[in-house]
């Protein structure tokens, strides 16, 4: 028995030590923490419970038989962000560059299969150099365990992926399947295939940091969700996102107790929309200012900035929020942005978490490289989200709600919930000036006469009370008075309860 | 009295006129334009008419629109308020034939005053004290040395065509003079193709004191003290007290007879500035008067408790003073400070936009005895625009004398704890430095000079570094206030009742390079802290999450300071310090040290966007040689364009805007190799 202890006590050591403390100096040395850092950075001190310490490969070929490190490069376990329960597996480099082994894949594979018996969240820190070479098809195999893994507790328990060092070729998809995509900045990468076969391929130069860097993913590609300075500010982060997510999709989103009173009134938001209609502004200015505390952690700030999207509170629930954003390009839709807040609200809708829509748009985006792009099919994209999600659903329309755009944007006619209208909503097919173009196309060289039309068409429409008269929207609402009414109707909406008929799945314009 | 009154302005002026306006009982009339549909005068006032779109030559300064305003509501006075219409004797004139009252001073004053070469001569006729020197030409160094004698050194050698320093030499003797006087002479020809030099006095250590007076249509006229505004920056007044604490009795007493020497040498009635420029020595010297209500007037208000626009609309209807020059006594001290929506970190660039946040201190008297006052035209949600002055608000703290403290400081400080109060954003603004020469010990020693700015600031303002002490009180606050933000996460639901989270008691607290430990505890309802060390003291704190401007009670100090979160880390603002403070138990703090320090990207080869604009144009290619000062691109903002130019030779090697893009400051236009 002492024995034994003795001997547990020596692999523990050894296991803690990973790759040893030259490759530990390394790893710091290139502004990276070690698995086991990073774990002590998400977990509530004290909290984490490792298993499979002692888990080694089994491959004896190319040398590998003596060459064995407890734990083959990943950590995996349990512990508490905040007192909630969650697993994580964190790769360490140190070890085998945190290459991807069979029985690496396995450890991966017991916690999520674990966590889907419980019911809670996965995250997954990324820092691997790939699959275990030595391994071949048996390193593989475990990638796509781990992949279907994935596919099914999609939807089911939230799956976090952070990116904090190289994740390249078939280790990319898993990360691509859970729900959201977080990178260190400087010290990550993501993509396919890395620049030396994009060299002799395409003939392309291009830098691992310019073909898959954290700023290439959260501004060209929409791949990942938010990118941090380093993997302190990222993992602490990482604590705060969770307190806006449920354990599992059985379970409502987390309470937490807030002094912010509900019927704060914000005067100032009554001089929000400026009273030129082509004027712009920030629609962010509306959400910090009427989400609990101010706090509204965003998702994807710096791709298709035409849409905001992000998690902020109402009386201390947690609320999804996607807004048009005037700032840019006039807060159309377009193709990046429908997908990037389509997969939004699905997401939401997944894990109970209500959907709370600010409208001020202008109508898709036209053009051929919209067209060419499948804006058609893109767009749709969002209409499907919204049309599908069976979360409450607050709108508020700000300004501008025109055309197609006004049906995809949580309409009253896809089932949006609580539908309100600011005094300066306007709510029509297309601004006055298209409109009367169309209509009294006779008049189009009597520039005096369409003015006249253009005028009467803002009269009757650049308002809300032609919709409201159709009950397409519920009431006209103060801006100051915005935050009380939403939470006012969230608080109506927490015992809704609609199922979609049953069907084996959706099939969403992919 | 009149029954209404129509107010030829806008902004915090027009405002100011109508509270008193409205004590008096009188009926009130705003004008405005386009930009000022929503604005707080408009608000305020009983009727309100609209005189044109925002640029003032289009609203505020035609005659002719202010004219059709007071007909179309019968207003039977006019209160110009201060810049646009208030020294224009054409104006004044009009409304006399218009038979309204013009709250201001007679017409001939406002032209005697007008012009700088008249008023001068006038001044010195009445015995005003000028700035010597001489103003004919002078034909050779001999004469210029004898000229020089006669004012007494040290003198100006100044070209009549100069300007920006050329042309220009300070003598301290005869040979100073004779040989400033030929390169003067040279300099002035080649620069400006005209030799002609004037020499005067050369003032040291320049103070700008100005005395208020007020006078009536019945020939009576005091002076209501001094008012010192030598922090300028540019000219611009920034901060102004009264009374001046550079003046004796003496000297107070002989530049308001000055004064009012002037005042009634042309027939002056109403309220009026004479400006004086002071030297080191407390000679004095004439500069101008200003024939209308000074933006800085409130000082003198606090100190003599006369309300300086009342006395204006009652000597403009008529009436007679009710106070003889016995009756004037100076009480406390005041300060005033001009918030400008002008961003210091930038070399004080206008900044224009949405007052996102505007929430000043509250005014009134506090518990000290001291009173802050907060003349202002805006409100939050409210747009400070292009076309008009950017000033936000002026700020007035007044104290006191008292036995244990002087008056002055105690007035600056409350000033401090003002600043602290007053949240603004949005918008860049000044704040920061405003705070910043508050705790200035050459400012509270009251060591001024018109130069105090380009001396104290000499490479703009960067900030104010976190000093000892107040590193240790804001490691306090940061420290509570991650407790706060800790102790909520934990009450999360869903967490394991027999797994609750524990939050520390010491923490480590970053400030820029520094890790200062604090330990928090809480016995019973009493926390205390102790920071590196020291001896723990009680805290409270209002802060909750959420609050942007808490009061923090450590020990027996109070502070007031307003905080924020970025990212994981705490924002805080306090005395000028605007500081990202990052709070972490000892293990996080040990792993944080191991992150690399990322320096900000070396901009010193790149043309950054200086305000948030459009590219209308590239005037460059890429691996073009430009030379320094010839235009690169042209940014369209605040519908102006702005000509960006190179500062250097060097070579373009990539342009990373096209013409039409719309640009975030300090986004990348192009990078050179």
């Amino acid at each position: 028995m002492e024995d034994i202890l003795i001997r547990l006590e020596e692999m523990r050591n050894a296991a803690q030590l990973g790759g040893g403390q030259a490759r530990i100096d390394s790893q710091h040395a290139k502004g990276k923490l070690t698995a086991r850092e990073r774990l002590v950075l998400l977990m509530d001190e004290g909290s984490f419970e490792e298993w499979d310490m002692f888990v080694e490969h089994d491959c004896t070929d190319f040398g590998m038989g003596d060459n064995k490190v407890p734990g083959d490069g990943v950590v995996t376990g349990h512990g508490l962000v905040n007192g909630r329960r969650v697993f994580a597996f964190s790769q360490d480099f140190t070890v085998f560059g945190g290459s991807l082994s069979a029985a690496h894949a396995r450890k991966i594979c017991k916690i999520m299969d674990q966590a889907m018996k419980v019911g809670v969240p996965v995250i997954g820190l990324n820092d691997s150099g790939g699959a275990r070479i030595q391994e071949g098809v048996a390193s593989l195999a475990g990638y796509a365990d781990v992949f279907q893994r994935n596919v099914l507790a999609s939807g089911v328990v939230p799956q976090i992926s952070m990116i904090m060092g190289p994740c390249a070729g078939g280790a990319v998809y898993s990360p691509a399947m859970t729900d959201f995509i977080f990178m260190v900045k400087d010290s990550s990468y993501m993509f396919v295939t890395g620049p030396e076969v994009v060299k002799t391929v395409t003939n392309e130069t291009v830098t691992a940091e310019e073909l898959g860097g954290a700023s290439t993913h959260t501004s060209k590609s929409g791949v990942a969700d938010l990118a941090f300075e380093n993997d302190v500010e990222a993992l602490l982060e990482l604590r705060r996102f969770l307190g806006f997510l449920p354990l599992n999709n059985k379970e409502q989103p987390p309470h937490r107790p807030t002094d912010d009173p509900l019927d704060r009134p914000d005067m100032s938001l009554d001089t929000l929309v400026p009273a030129n209609p082509n004027k712009p502004y920030d629609m962010k200015e509306l959400i910090e200012k009427i989400v609990d505390e101010g706090d509204f952690f965003e998702i994807q700030p710096t791709n298709a900035a035409n849409i905001i999207t992000g998690f902020g509170r109402m009386e201390g629930h947690p609320v999804g929020i996607v807004a048009n954003q005037p700032m840019v390009l006039a807060g159309c839709l377009d193709i990046a942005s429908s997908i990037k807040a389509g997969r939004f609200v699905r997401f939401c809708d997944a894990f109970n978490i209500p959907i709370v829509t600010l409208v001020d748009v202008p109508g898709f985006l036209p053009g051929t490289a919209q067209e060419y792009g499948g804006i058609i099919k893109h767009g749709a994209k969002l209409l499907y989200a919204y049309a599908e999600a069976t979360v409450p659903k607050v709108t508020v329309i700000t300004r501008k709600a025109y055309g197609g755009a006004y049906d995809v944007m949580s309409s009253k006619h896809l089932r949006g919930d609580v539908n309100y209208a600011w005094p300066s909503a306007e709510i029509a097919v297309m601004g006055p000036k298209g409109a009367v173009e169309i209509i009294f196309r006779g008049d189009r060289d009597d520039p005096a006469k369409l003015a006249e039309r253009e005028a009467a068409y803002r009269e009757k429409f650049a308002n809300p009370f032609v919709a409201g008269q159709y009950g397409f929207i519920d009431d006209v609402i103060r801006p100051h008075n915005t935050r009380r009414r939403i939470g006012r109707a969230l608080s109506m909406l927490r015992t809704k309860d609609i199922q979609n008929p049953w069907k084996k799945h959706g099939n969403i314009p992919l | 009295m009149f029954k209404k009154i129509l107010i030829a302005n806008r902004g915090e002026i027009a405002c100011r006129v109508i509270k008193t306006a409205r004590k008096l009982g009188i009926a009130t009339v705003a004008v405005y334009s386009d930009a000022d549909r929503e604005a707080m005068h408009v608000k305020m006032a009983d009727e309100a008419v609209h005189i044109g779109p925002p640029p003032s030559n289009q609203s505020y300064i035609v005659i002719d629109k202010i004219l059709d305003a007071i007909r179309q509501t019968g207003a039977d006075a006019v209160h110009p308020g201060y810049g646009f219409l208030s020294e224009n004797s054409k104006f004044a004139e009009a409304l006399s034939k218009e038979g309204v009252a013009f709250i201001g001073p007679p017409v001939k004053a406002i032209e005697a005053m007008g012009d700088k070469i008249t008023s001068k001569k006038i001044a010195a006729e009445a015995g005003v004290s000028t700035v010597p020197g001489h103003m004919g030409l002078i034909e050779d160094a001999d004469e210029a040395v004898r000229i020089a004698g006669d004012i007494g050194y040290p003198v100006m050698i100044k070209a009549s065509a100069g300007g920006g320093g050329k042309g220009m030499r300070i003598a301290w003797n005869d040979a100073d003079a004779r040989e400033g006087f030929v390169s003067s002479r040279n300099e002035a020809k080649s620069s400006f193709g005209d030799d002609r030099i004037f020499i005067e006095k050369f003032v040291t250590e320049p103070r700008h004191i100005e005395i208020q007076v007020l006078g009536d249509q019945h020939g009576n006229m005091v002076y209501l003290g001094e008012r010192e505004c030598s922090i300028q920056r540019r000219n611009q007044k920034v901060i102004e007290e009264a009374p001046s604490p550079f003046l004796d009795a003496t000297t107070r007493k002989a530049m308001g007879e000055q004064a009012v020497a002037l005042g009634r040498e042309v027939g002056y009635f109403s309220a009026g500035t004479v400006e004086f420029i002071v030297d080191g020595d407390r000679n004095f010297y004439f500069l101008e008067m200003n024939t209308r209500l000074q933006v800085e007037h409130p000082v003198t208000e606090l100190i003599t408790g006369i309300d300086l626009v009342e006395e204006m609309i009652r000597v403009a209807a008529g009436e007679k003073l009710r106070i003889g020059q016995d009756d004037v006594t100076l009480n406390g001290w005041a300060i005033e400070s001009r918030l400008y929506a002008e961003d210091p970190y930038r070399n004080f660039l206008p900044s224009i936009g949405r007052l996102v946040r505007y929430r000043p201190p509250e005014e009134g008297t506090r518990t000290d005895g001291t009173v802050v006052r907060n003349d202002t035209g805006v409100y939050e949600g409210g747009e400070i625009s292009m076309y008009y002055d950017p000033m936000i608000a002026k700020l007035c703290t007044w104290a006191p004398d008292g036995d244990d403290r002087p008056a002055r400081l105690a007035a600056i400080d409350a000033m401090s704890d003002a600043l602290d109060a007053f949240e603004v954003d949005g918008i860049g603004h000044n704040l920061p430095f405003l705070s910043a020469v508050m705790r200035q010990d050459r400012f509270r020693e009251g060591r001024l000079t018109t130069a105090y700015i380009a001396e104290e600031f000499p490479d703009g303002f960067t900030g104010v570094a976190p000093e000892a002490a107040g590193a240790k009180h804001l490691a306090a606050v940061a420290a509570i206030v991650n407790l706060r933000i800790q102790q909520r996460a934990s009450q999360i639901s869903g967490s394991l009742t027999n797994h609750p989270r524990t939050v520390p008691e010491v923490w480590s607290v970053r400030i820029g390079d520094t890790d200062i430990p604090v330990s928090i505890k809480t016995v019973g309802d009493t926390e205390t802290v102790s920071v590196d060390g020291d001896a723990a003291l009680a805290v409270h704190s209002d802060w909750r999450p959420g609050s942007t401007l808490a009061h923090f009670t450590i020990g027996t100090e109070t502070l007031q300071v307003k905080v924020s979160t970025v990212g994981t880390g705490l924002r805080l603002r306090w005395r000028g310090i605007d500081a990202v403070i990052r709070v972490r138990s000892a293990r996080h703090a040990e792993l944080a040290r191991l992150m690399p320090k990322k320096l900000p990207p070396d901009t010193s080869k790149m043309l950054l966007c200086p305000m948030p604009g459009v590219i209308t144009a590239i005037a460059v290619t890429e691996g073009e040689t430009v030379e320094a000062g010839q235009t690169l691109a042209i940014v369209e903002a605040m519908k102006m364009e702005n000509v960006l130019r190179a500062e250097r030779k060097g070579v373009v090697k990539k342009i990373a805007a096209e013409p039409g893009a719309s640009l975030a400051v300090d986004a990348l236009i192009m990078e050179f190799e």
